[in-house]
């Protein structure tokens, strides 16, 4: 019999399994349990998009594609920046990845070298640190706070910069928190890059789930285009998660290293995907719209009651997210969350699997039906009561 | 308080109480029940529908649809006609419409014969119709945005915690 532990890499041995794997393996074995633990949205891919993947099958378009994707489609994609964002890009600035993640993982890998440092806005998403470190990175968490309505700022970003510094991260609209920065707060992280050989990447994949202004890229701010890789891409936007399609723009010679990377191992983006992702873009914009009044809607309620059942809960700005503290219960967010599950069968996820600095937090998903979200909300509201009681 | 808030929830859930919609919308119910009141007598919520498929039920059912040829009348257009054909309680629907009939009408009767009576009897003889072309309904696939009798979406299979 192999050893298999002697086999794998020290690298994969040392990554650590995500706060949320032990989640998923309590909730699996309570099927009654109501979630609001998802990622995604709820909505089905509008079938205007799943059509066209459908018909691009039919028709037999079933081979590789250009490697950086699809010429038609990475113009859409600069279209689309252009007419939602006012962002200029040419398709050679744009490469089709396997969903965000990819364009992420790409990125990390196409800059960074042993040693470099990477600064990571905590709580965010869980890939970040692992990626950096698997490719011999070195992860600089940044905390940020619930004061701050979990902004970053310029002067902590600021202190966190040293020699070795290679890359920032920036992931607003944020998961967990729902936070999104405001321009003054771009502008000034702006002035503290510029002039540094420090590359931003940007993840703006909840971009279009911003419930109080239009979304603002780094990149649009004066001199940061040449400094920014934006990532985007079409699970949240269009609901389609499972189509695992998302893409990096940014300057011409880092997307030319990234699809050198993508080429040894990816090929190229699916092809039916990109099909369906060309008709998201040019015909989808009321598809999205109308999920958008509905998350905010589900948003504006849940809010409310968590505020109202004494969980101070910042109100977010984006994403479908909401990020209550849970300090006031007197336990740690592990604590909290597995009793709630426990107890009245809900699933919420531990704020710090999002970052040591969302101890004291929760993350709770409103990609739900407004039925599903009141059981919940109602569930929560007798787990507090109990736990007061006690 | 905010109607157009008050008309998405309500076309998402036509169903919920006061209680329910001013709980979703953290307005105090009175307000709601107001605003409601407001919004039906200004015809802006015109009613409350149930779908039913009847082919699912043992009672006899017979939907048609009806093309009328009319003349308009003089001063006022075709108004007065369409009053006079909307007010047979069979009229489910009435549009006056572009193509090769002035009025397309929809009717719901319990058997072939009611339709024919509606027809020859009632809406033919009115004046001012010049022809009928009547189509029965085979078969139903979508009424009013629900579908029937073909394959609906997967319920929700999304893993229960994600990143």
């Amino acid at each position: 019999m192999l050893d298999y532990d002697k086999l794998i890499s020290e690298k994969a041995e040392k990554m650590r399994p995500s706060g949320i794997r032990r989640f998923f393996d309590l909730v699996a074995d309570m099927p009654e349990c109501i979630s609001l633990g998802v990622g995604e949205p709820d909505f089905q891919t509008p079938w205007d998009i799943r059509d066209a993947a459908i018909h691009s099958l039919e028709i037999g378009r079933t081979k590789y594609t250009a490697n950086a994707g699809l010429k038609e489609l990475r113009m859409e994609i600069c279209g689309w920046l252009k007419r939602r964002y006012e962002m200029a890009y040419q398709p050679e600035e744009i490469l089709v990845t396997v969903g965000g993640s990819e364009a992420i993982d790409l990125a990390l890998r196409a800059l960074i070298e042993e040693g470099d440092e990477v600064i990571i806005p905590e709580p965010c998403f869980v890939c970040y640190d692992p990626i950096t470190t698997l490719i011999g990175g070195k992860p600089v968490p940044v905390a940020t706070t619930e004061e701050n309505e979990f902004r970053v700022t310029a002067e902590q970003i600021r202190a966190a910069i040293t020699p070795r510094t290679k890359m920032l991260v920036l992931s607003y609209p944020n998961n967990p928190t729902g936070a999104v920065l405001r321009h003054e707060d771009l502008t000034a992280i702006a002035d503290v890059l510029r002039g540094t050989d420090i590359i931003v990447l940007s993840d703006e994949i909840y971009s279009e789930l911003n419930y109080t202004g239009a979304h603002e890229s780094i990149a649009m701010i004066e001199g940061m285009k040449e400094r920014t890789i934006v990532v985007n891409g079409f699970s949240k936007t269009y609901s389609m998660t499972g189509w695992r399609l998302g893409y990096a723009a940014g300057p011409r010679p880092i997307i030319a290293a990234m699809t050198k990377i993508h080429q040894s191992c990816i090929m190229s983006a699916p092809t039916t995907s990109q099909y369906a992702a060309i008709t998201a873009l040019r015909d989808c914009d009321d598809d999205v719209d109308y999920m958008r009044r509905q998350y905010d809607t589900r948003r504006q309620y849940c809010v409310r009651k968590l505020n109202e059942m004494g969980l101070h809960t910042f109100e977010p700005k984006g994403a479908f997210y909401l990020f209550p503290n849970i300090s006031s219960s007197g336990m740690t967010s592990d604590e909290f969350c597995e009793q709630l599950l426990q107890k009245k069968h809900v699933a919420i996820i531990p704020g710090s699997a999002f970052g040591a600095c969302g101890e004291g937090f929760a993350r709770i998903s409103y990609a739900y039906s407004l039925e599903h979200l009141r059981e919940a909300m109602k569930r929560i509201q007798e787990f507090l009561d109990e736990i007061k009681g006690e | 308080m905010d109607e157009m808030k008050l008309l998405d929830l309500l076309s998402l859930y036509p169903r919920a109480s006061v209680a329910d919609l001013a709980d979703i919308l953290g307005e105090k119910e009175e307000d709601v029940e107001n605003a409601k009141d407001s919004l039906e007598k200004r015809k802006i919520i015109c009613g409350y529908h149930t779908v039913i498929n009847w082919d699912k039920t043992n009672i006899d059912h017979v939907d048609a649809f009806i093309g009328v040829s009319a003349k308009p009348e003089r001063d006022r257009g075709y108004d007065k006609i369409a009053e006079r054909i909307a007010r047979f309680p069979e009229v489910s629907s009435l549009y006056l419409t572009s193509g090769s009939s002035e009025f397309l009408l929809s009717i719901n009767a319990r058997t072939m014969r009611e339709v024919a009576d509606f027809v020859g009897g009632k809406l033919a003889p009115l004046e001012g119709v010049a022809s009928t072309v009547t189509m029965f309904v085979l078969k139903k696939y979508k009424v009013n945005g629900v579908t029937m009798e073909i394959k609906t979406d997967v319920d929700d299979d999304r893993l229960p915690i994600s990143a």
